[in-house]
C-alpha cells in the first residue's frame, strides 16, 4: 500500500515538473528568437537604415525606407478595406446571426481563418492582377484584407455578445430604434474590445509575405503609387535572407527586427486598450 | 360619428411596427449588415470557382496521375505532385509530433499546476510566438536553427538511430527536419491556446470529484479533465495540423525545395505551398500555371476539410465560441 502511494506521488511530482519544463521550453523558443533578432539586427539600425533606399548590390550601406513606407501603405489600405467589412460581419453575426445564414457565415469565417495565405495570394492574382495586366500594391492590400475579415468578424461577434442584454433592453424601452441601439449602445460598449480585435488583426497581417509575392510583388525603388508594384518589409526580408550576400543578411536581420518591433507594439497596444477601457467597464 | 372608431385602430398598428423594429431604417441596417456578412460565403464560392477554373486544364490533362506520379518537368510539360503532397503531409505530421507534447504541457501547466501569478505572463509569451511573422521564422531558421541542428542535434541522432532509413544521406541543412522543427514552433501557440481554452471549459466539478476521491493532482488531470475535453483537444491538434499544411514562407526557406520523395528527414523535400511560392512567377506555359493552380486547389480543399473537422470537434466542447481567434 505504501509503495503504491509513493509511486503515485512520484508520478504526480514528475508530471508536474514535466509540464512546467515543457512550458519553459516554449517560452525559451520565444526568448531565443527575439534575442537573436536584437543581437543580430540592432547594430544595423541607424538613421540611414530608416531614411535611405537600397544601394546597388555589392555596395555597402543603404536602407529600407521604401519597404517601410510600402508596408505602411499596403497594410493601411488593407485595414481600410477589411475593417468595415469585418466589423459589419461581426455585428451581423452577433445581432442577427442565430439563424441558418448566421451558422453558415460563422462556419465560413472559421474555415477561411485557416486558409493558407499563399492560396489567397494566387486567388487575388487571378482576380485582380491577371485582368489588370500588372502587379500592384492595391492587389496586395486586397489579399491582406481577405485575410483580415474573418479574424475581425469573429472577435467582433464575440465581444458584442458580451454586452449585457439589460443595456439593449433599456435603450429599446426608451424608444431607440434597433439600428441606433445596435450602433450607439451595443457597439459603443464593446468598442474597446472591437478595437483590440482590429489591432490584433492588423498586427497579424503586417508580417504576411506569401499573399504579397504575386500581388504587390516588391520594388527596388521608392514608390507610393498603389497601382504599381510596391516593396514591403516582409518581402524585403525574404529576398535578403535567401540571397547570397552578407550585406543582404545584415539588412534582413535589421528589417526583421523593425517588423517584429512594429508587430509587438501593435500587440501590446491591443492588450493595453483592452485592459484600460474594457477592464474598467467590467 | 362614424369616423371616430377608425382613429384608435390605425395608431396601435404603427406603434407595433416600430416596436417590432420594422421601420425603414432598421430594415436598411439589417440589409446592410446582411450584405456585408454575405461577402464571406460568396468569397468562398469565388475561391473555389476561380481556382477550379484555373486548374481545370491540368485536371483534364493529367487526371489522377497528377496525384500519384513524381515527375515534375516543365520542359517536357509533365507534372506529378506526389513529392509535394508527401512532403506537405510528412512535414506537418512531424511538426505536430513535436508540437503536441509541448503545447499540451503548456496548456496543462497553465490551467492546472502553475501559480496564479505566472499564468497571464506565460500565456501571453507563448501566444506571442503566433505574432512572429512567418518570414522572420524563416530568417531565424536559416541562420540559427540550421547551424544548431547541424552541430548539436543531427550527430547524436545519427549515433543513436543512424541505421534507420529515416536518417540516411548527407545533411546539408535545408531539409525536412529543419522545416518540421520550424513548423512545430509556429503551430505550438495555436495548439496551446485552443487546448488551454478547452481545458478551462471543463467544469470544476470534474476536478473536484476526482480530487475528492483521493486522486493526486496529476491523476485528476489525466483521468478526469483531459478525457472530458478530449474532442476539443483533438480539434486543437487538427487545427494546428491545418496551420502547418498551409504554412508557406518559413517552410519555403528551410525545407530545401526538391521534387523528390525521400524517407530520410535529413534530405530536402518540398511542400505544396512552397512549390506555389517558388514557381508561380516562373510558370511560363499555361499548363505549368494550371498545374500550380491544381496544387493550390488541392491545398485549399485539404485545409478547408481539416479546419472544418477541427471546428466541429472544438464546437462540441466550447460551443459556438471563436476559440483560438484570440491567439496572439
Amino acid at each position: 500500500m505504501n509503495a503504491r502511494r509513493l509511486r503515485r506521488r512520484l508520478v504526480n511530482g514528475t508530471m508536474t515538473a514535466l509540464v512546467g519544463a515543457l512550458s519553459f521550453v516554449a517560452v525559451l523558443a520565444l526568448v531565443l528568437i527575439l534575442g537573436h533578432l536584437v543581437a543580430k539586427g540592432a547594430s544595423s539600425l541607424d538613421w540611414s537604415f530608416f531614411t535611405k533606399n537600397p544601394v546597388p548590390t555589392g555596395e555597402t550601406g543603404g536602407g529600407v525606407a521604401h519597404a517601410i513606407v510600402g508596408s505602411g501603405i499596403i497594410v493601411g489600405l488593407a485595414a481600410l478595406i477589411g475593417l468595415p467589412i469585418g466589423i459589419g460581419t461581426g455585428l451581423y453575426l452577433a445581432e442577427y446571426g442565430s439563424g441558418r445564414l448566421g451558422w453558415v457565415v460563422r462556419f465560413v469565417a472559421d474555415v477561411l481563418n485557416g486558409t493558407p495565405s499563399i492560396v489567397v495570394g494566387i486567388f487575388v492574382w487571378t482576380w485582380l492582377v491577371r485582368p489588370m495586366g500588372h502587379f500592384s500594391a492595391f492587389a496586395g492590400s486586397v489579399a491582406l484584407a481577405i485575410l483580415m475579415v474573418p479574424m475581425i468578424a469573429r472577435t467582433t461577434e464575440e465581444l458584442v455578445r458580451l454586452v449585457p442584454h439589460s443595456l439593449r433592453e433599456a435603450a429599446l424601452a426608451l424608444g431607440y430604434p434597433r439600428w441606433r441601439t445596435s450602433l450607439r449602445i451595443v457597439a459603443r460598449t464593446a468598442l474597446a474590445g472591437i478595437l483590440t480585435g482590429c489591432l490584433v488583426a492588423v498586427a497579424r497581417i503586417a508580417g504576411e509575405t506569401a499573399p504579397l509575392l504575386f500581388t504587390a510583388l516588391g520594388n527596388v525603388n521608392f514608390n507610393t503609387h498603389i497601382g504599381e508594384p510596391m516593396e514591403a518589409l516582409s518581402l524585403q526580408i525574404f529576398q535578403y535572407a535567401t540571397g547570397p550576400f552578407d550585406e543582404w543578411h545584415r539588412l534582413a536581420w535589421a528589417s526583421a527586427l523593425v517588423l517584429m518591433g512594429l508587430v509587438l507594439v501593435l500587440a501590446i497596444l491591443a492588450r493595453w486598450v483592452l485592459r484600460s477601457r474594457h477592464g474598467a467597464a467590467r | 360619428m362614424t369616423t371616430v372608431p377608425l382613429e384608435p385602430v390605425a395608431a396601435p398598428d404603427t406603434r407595433w411596427r416600430v416596436l417590432r423594429g420594422r421601420n425603414a431604417s432598421d430594415r436598411l441596417y439589417r440589409g446592410a449588415l446582411t450584405a456585408l456578412a454575405l461577402m464571406l460565403p460568396l468569397l468562398l464560392v469565388a475561391f473555389l470557382g476561380e481556382l477550379g477554373a484555373s486548374a481545370w486544364p491540368a485536371i483534364r490533362h493529367f487526371g489522377v496521375r497528377f496525384l500519384v506520379t513524381s515527375v515534375w518537368d516543365p520542359v517536357a510539360e509533365v507534372y506529378g505532385a506526389a513529392p509535394m503532397i508527401f512532403g506537405t503531409l510528412a512535414s506537418s505530421f512531424l511538426a505536430v509530433l513535436i508540437a503536441v507534447p509541448l503545447a499540451l504541457g503548456v496548456a496543462i501547466y497553465l490551467t492546472e499546476f502553475s501559480p496564479k501569478w505566472v499564468r497571464q505572463p506565460i500565456a501571453f509569451l507563448v501566444e506571442l510566438l503566433a505574432a512572429i511573422p512567418s518570414v522572420v521564422y524563416g530568417l531565424w531558421g536559416i541562420f540559427v536553427l540550421i547551424p544548431f541542428l547541424r552541430t548539436y542535434v543531427v550527430p547524436p541522432l545519427r549515433a543513436l538511430f543512424g541505421w534507420t532509413p529515416f536518417l540516411s544521406g548527407v545533411f546539408y541543412g535545408s531539409s525536412l527536419l529543419a522545416g518540421s522543427v520550424i513548423l512545430a514552433i509556429m503551430i505550438l501557440p495555436y495548439i496551446a491556446a485552443v487546448s488551454r481554452e478547452v481545458l478551462l471549459a471543463v467544469p470544476a466539478s470534474q476536478r473536484e470529484a476526482a480530487l475528492g476521491m483521493g486522486a493526486t493532482r496529476w491523476e485528476a488531470v489525466w483521468t478526469a479533465v483531459v478525457p472530458y475535453g478530449r474532442a476539443g483537444l483533438i480539434g486543437a491538434v487538427i487545427l494546428g495540423m491545418g496551420r502547418a499544411l498551409g504554412e508557406t514562407m518559413a517552410v519555403t526557406m528551410l525545407i530545401g525545395n526538391r521534387h523528390d520523395i525521400s524517407l530520410s528527414v535529413l534530405q530536402p523535400a518540398y511542400t505544396m505551398a512552397a512549390a506555389i511560392a517558388n514557381e508561380f512567377s516562373e510558370a511560363t506555359t499555361n499548363l505549368y500555371l494550371s498545374a500550380l493552380f491544381e496544387v493550390g486547389l488541392i491545398l485549399f480543399v485539404v485545409t478547408v476539410a481539416v479546419n472544418a473537422l477541427a471546428r466541429l470537434l472544438i464546437w462540441r466542447v466550447a460551443r459556438g465560441t471563436a476559440v483560438g481567434s484570440r491567439a496572439l
